[in-house]
């Protein structure tokens, strides 16, 4: 048992890395508005699996990771995951017996929310970005979210 | 998915519920947000940054070695080629530079003569901007030079066509930098051909620059070109940034809509240059606003006058030297020798023409004066 979570906490680790390097890997213009938030992505996965392991305390640090990255005042993804990572834990139970086509548009009201955060803070802070755009991430998240649940599915299996 | 069975917790859950634990969070991370007014994280900041620094070279480590490999491997054509038109522009260069250093040691003299601060650039250091995505709608970069090259928070940045932005926050080995096309950035301008002074704001595209307060009245147009004022103490006077791409005017309202097209290659340039100036900006301000739209009359009165001290400033930095010491040979000096010329490092611009007391007969030394000339 002891065993199992240590290597759960591994994989917990090394995803978040992962997540963290996707949302800075250039990518071309037309593909960077649409960048899904992988790393939520993964928070949310997580936290259906893992209630225990990455917890609100995790997404909290992983939102921070984001900020530092990303140089914008401390703590404005870390509010946007947090209310994410807590939505998850307590819909956790009805969330994961869901089908898939419904956890991802679950999902994609998560990734509204988070946006929407963001947004906020930006407008709290200096000038927000009006551009419609901007909402887009989500979709391809709540798009993105079935081949993950397998990749990561796969990966979990493989090594049990 | 994982089963029910894969969940490890206890039926009877133990530890702070979860609305403690999420109200507990949210409140740090208030704390540590409110925090951006007062600055006191900012070497927190720094080390943290520091700390992802790793993941951002990382990132690009792919791109270096694919452009190394590309380099190592490149053709032997390509080569020649390449170092044929490199050449080519050399000459060119070279060509502009002999009247560029003219012209320079020319210009250093007319400032000399005016006591006006000179703005030397002493050290540049190129730059690359990394591969590394931040926000897709904000206009920052990430620069591989930090704190250990000596780069400063609010440092000017420029490409080779013209200003670029400037340094917004510095870590140990990369700093991030503001374009000035971003949003929230404005860049002090003034018109070349008038010297009218405004203000260009960036708006979010990478191709205009706004100048929101133009007056529907003044003297601007199609093409004119906008170089830094040297106003507001980030940008050192003089540089190229935008030139005037449309204006409308409507007599109903006080200002025109006036758009500028940033000369530098806002969303191109990979390689940038950063500079060091000897002086502090705020002296810029004391600086007469045409000095170098019109030198030649200038050149004229300072023959005729010739009373001139011949360095604004005595104790300068060392690398600071030579540019104020190229002047000296050339100037005749003074006859009576000139009352020791004052620093005006602390003088606030109005009271500083009267403090150091220029000779009478000395009129291009009298800001306001050469203000209102012609």
């Amino acid at each position: 048992m002891m065993g199992d979570s240590q290597l759960s906490g591994w994989r917990v680790f090394i995803s978040a890395l992962i997540g963290l390097t996707l949302t800075i890997v250039p990518l071309p213009d037309a593909l960077e508005i649409i960048r899904p938030d992988f790393l939520l992505l993964i928070i949310v996965y997580w936290g259906l699996t893992a209630p225990r392991l990455a917890g609100l305390a995790f997404s909290w640090l992983c939102g921070f990771g984001i900020d530092i990255l990303h140089g914008v005042v401390l703590g404005q993804h870390a509010a946007g995951f947090l209310v994410v990572a807590a939505s998850v834990q307590y819909f956790q139970l009805r969330l994961r017996i869901f089908p898939i086509w419904q956890q991802a548009f679950a999902v994609f009201m998560m990734l509204i929310v988070y946006q929407f955060v963001v947004f906020w803070i930006d407008g709290i802070v200096g000038s927000p970005v009006f551009d419609l755009r901007r909402w887009l991430p989500a979709l391809t998240g709540a798009l993105l979210w079935p081949i993950l649940v397998a990749t990561l599915d796969t990966w979990n299996r493989r090594r049990r | 998915m994982a089963t029910l069975s894969s969940d490890s917790r206890p039926i009877i859950a133990h530890g702070p519920s979860l609305w403690f634990r999420f109200i507990v969070l949210g409140l740090s991370i208030g704390i540590i947000a409110l925090d951006h007014r007062q600055n006191y994280l900012v070497v927190a900041r720094s080390w943290l940054s520091n700390a992802a620094y790793p993941l951002q070279a990382l990132v690009q480590t792919p791109f270096e070695a694919w452009d190394w490999l590309t380099n190592s491997f490149a053709d032997r054509d390509r080569l020649k080629e390449e170092n044929t038109e490199l050449k080519a522009r050399m000459r060119i260069a070279d060509l502009q530079l002999l009247r560029m250093s003219s012209l320079t040691e020319e210009n250093q003299q007319l400032r000399d003569i005016r006591k006006a601060s000179t703005g030397l650039n002493v050290k540049s250091l190129v730059t690359e901007i990394m591969r590394v995505d931040l926000d897709p709608f904000r206009h920052r970069v990430l620069l591989n030079h930090g704190g250990n090259d000596g780069v400063y928070k609010g440092q000017a940045v420029l490409d080779a066509d013209g200003v670029f932005g400037q340094i917004t926050r510095v870590g140990k080995f990369a700093s991030e930098a503001i374009l000035i096309t971003d949003a929230e950035h404005g860049t002090p301008v003034r018109v070349n051909r008038t010297g009218l002074r405004t203000i260009a704001v960036g708006t979010g595209n990478f191709s205009k620059l706004s100048l929101p307060y133009i007056t529907g009245d003044a003297d601007i147009k199609e093409g004119d070109l906008l170089i830094t004022s040297g106003l507001g103490g980030i940008f050192p006077p003089g540089y190229p940034v935008a030139e005037i791409s449309s204006i409308k005017r409507d007599p109903a309202v006080t200002f025109a809509l006036v758009d500028a097209k940033p000369l530098a290659q806002m969303d191109r340039a990979r390689e940038l240059m950063l500079v060091w100036f000897d002086a502090p900006p705020t002296l810029d301000i004391d600086e007469p606003v045409n000095a170098q739209a019109k030198p030649k009359p200038a050149a004229a009165k300072s023959e005729q006058t010739g009373a001139a001290p011949p360095k604004s400033e005595p104790a300068k930095a060392a690398p600071a030297k030579a540019a104020p010491a190229k002047s000296e040979p050339a100037k005749s000096e003074p006859t009576q020798p000139a009352p020791p010329a004052q620093p005006n490092r602390a003088d606030p611009p109005n009271s500083a023409p009267p403090k150091t007391a220029p000779p009478p007969t000395d009129p291009p030394t009298d800001p306001p004066a050469a203000e209102t000339r012609p």
